[in-house]
């Protein structure tokens, strides 16, 4: 069972905020999926290799060519805060850590 | 006429089209008038009106409109993965395997709804509200492409493509009545899919015949340069032909099939009577190990929340989407989008996957995950030897109600156990209908080896012959 610690402190490196409820519900949910996940633990995989990937990838790199970008305007059409030709944040002096 | 017009496959339209005997045009505005009355949320996004020049479309496609699942990118409209984070963007630019099809052709009818971030069973976790089934308005068109299933079910859509992470091509399809097809790993480009888990996210098609499901395909596939693990497909993709299965070997996985989640006693009917219909086809049918498949599903639920995790990282209200305000405090205003763009399944998926992959616990369960990942993909390597196709039915159950299991993720999750080993393994898999189960629809799944599709698609094609399943009821009962 995750304490509400723990899910907090994973909340945190996720960058979610939850609420106290929201914490709790989580808690046990993730605590249910997890028991279930558990049992790839008893397999025996002494020696078996991990696959991050099905596909056997060779490097497949494109002509080194150089081709237009989007342009500014258009890159920065969505952005919540356009500033300068730029995307604007707010200041990350604030950081609480 | 527009009852003609509905009627057709897409195959027919894209002949009846080139024939002179429809215009493009009146074939679109058929089904955008459908599609303007549906009432089972379907579409997130419906073009206004054709495309000015559409009769004048060539390509073996043209005219035929498309459903497009809301994730794909369309340059200019609405592009949002079913999600508030996204609600309103429109990118700058299309994913591939939608520029594909249009350059042959298709006209661009509307996007669907799906699960957000197409995480989910069901289509009850977009932010635009939950999808129906047209067999019955009462329960969920299984997830995540719902919206894609649910439209060409309903007869508002000829055809649609859709993603299959862990089974949302495959499920829906099983759900709505439909062929859904979940291609190789690679064959089909993921530039501009707004990716879930990108190891495992393919996109394909959802048809109401196997013919369909082949033509689409065969327009969505090859090697593109701006998706890095893309393939060229060894084969070309023919119209399926067949009409016996004489001399194939169809494996039975009984273990995997003995797994929780509850097999429904009418889809286990449904399944062995396909089996039955395949043996007096010619086919030979035997039980196939698969020892590790009963433990993908588990596997599955740390290495797609952990892709995720990384993948959804993107989202943090800088360069497009919601921002919401954090005092000035960049952690902060990252925090809170998030906390309010998100909704609650992908939350909690960002969470086990950022714990799956947290210090401490990497090993035991991401690097375990990728182990028994290795196995499963053995597991059908060696099956393969023996058998030319594994059959399982598509889903333990037929479509539930809504709200059944969104309380619990999850008996949710449980619905995919008989999917995610082939998207483990990355090999291809087609859910096709054979029947009813108290009037809703039950799905076969014939999985095949990598790059069988050809082959895949034939066997599918001459059981469909021989089954015969009949669709249109549910293309009735949406208001003409």
């Amino acid at each position: 069972m995750l304490s509400p610690e723990q899910v907090n402190h994973v909340a945190q490196l996720a960058r979610l905020e939850l609420t106290e409820s929201e914490t709790e519900v989580m808690a046990g949910e993730l605590s249910k999926v997890l028991g279930y996940i558990e049992q790839i633990s008893e397999l025996d995989l002494t020696g078996v290799e991990p696959t991050s990937h099905v596909v056997d990838l060779v490097n497949a790199l494109r002509a080194d060519v150089p081709h237009e970008s989007l342009p500014v305007e258009v890159a920065l059409a969505s952005a919540p805060e356009p500033v300068q030709g730029g995307f604007g944040v707010p200041s990350p002096g604030g950081m609480a850590e | 006429m527009s009852a003609d017009i509905i009627s057709l496959t897409a195959t027919e339209l894209t002949q009846a089209i080139a024939a002179g005997e429809l215009s493009a045009k009146e074939v679109f505005e058929a089904y955008r008038t459908r599609s303007a009355a549906d009432d089972c949320n379907a579409y997130t996004w419906l073009a206004d009106e054709a495309p000015a020049n559409i009769d004048q479309h060539t390509g073996p496609l043209a005219g035929v409109p498309l459903a497009v699942k809301d994730l794909f990118c369309t340059d200019g409209v609405p592009s949002q993965a079913g999600s508030k984070i996204l609600a309103g963007y429109r990118p700058p630019y299309t994913a591939t395997v939608v520029e594909k099809l249009l350059g042959a052709g298709a006209t661009l009818l509307g996007k669907t709804n799906q699960d957000e971030f197409a995480m989910g069973s069901s289509t009850e976790t977009c932010a635009f509200g939950p999808v129906l089934n047209p067999w019955d308005r009462q329960r969920v068109p299984g997830g995540s492409s719902g919206g894609s299933a649910a439209a060409v079910a309903g007869g508002l859509a000829p055809w649609a493509i859709g993603t299959d992470t862990g089974g949302s091509i495959r499920q829906p399809a099983a759900f709505c009545g439909l062929v859904g097809l979940k291609p190789t790993y690679g064959t089909c480009s993921r530039y501009g899919m707004i990716a879930f888990a990108s190891s495992l996210d393919q996109a394909g098609p959802l048809t109401r015949d196997v013919r369909d499901a082949a033509l689409l395909y065969s327009h969505m596939i090859g090697r593109d340069e701006n998706d890095s693990t893309s393939l060229q497909h060894p084969e070309q993709i023919k119209v399926p032909s067949r009409e016996d299965l004489r001399g194939v070997r169809i494996g039975i996985p009984e273990k995997l099939l003995q797994t929780d989640g509850g097999f429904d006693p009418g889809v286990r009917a449904g399944f062995e009577q396909a089996l039955k219909l395949a043996e007096q086809l010619g086919a030979t049918l035997a039980p196939c190990e698969l020892p590790h498949a009963p433990h993908a599903l588990a596997a599955y639920y740390i290495i797609a929340p952990a892709e995720a995790s990384a993948n959804l990282a993107r989202f943090d209200g800088v360069r497009y989407g919601l921002r919401v305000a954090g005092d000035q405090d960049l952690t902060t205003m990252y925090s809170r989008t998030r906390a309010q763009g998100f909704g609650a399944e992908v939350k909690r998926r960002i969470m086990l996957g950022t714990y799956a992959l947290s210090s401490g616990y990497y090993d035991a369960y991401y690097a375990t995950a990728q182990r028994v990942r290795t196995k499963v993909a053995d597991d059908f390597r060696q099956a393969f030897d023996g058998f030319d196709f594994v059959a399982t039915p598509t889903t333990p159950g037929v479509a539930f109600e809504l709200g059944a299991k969104t309380a619990d993720p999850l008996s949710m999750y449980l619905n995919d156990v008989w999917t995610v080993p082939m998207s483990l393994a990355g090999v291809p898999a087609i859910s096709l209908p054979v029947g009813l189960s108290e009037g809703l629809p039950v799905g076969l799944q014939l999985a095949g080896p990598a790059f069988s599709e050809n082959r895949l698609l034939d066997a599918a094609y001459a059981l469909e012959q021989a089954i015969g399943f009949d669709g249109s009821r549910a293309r009735e009962e949406v208001a003409a």
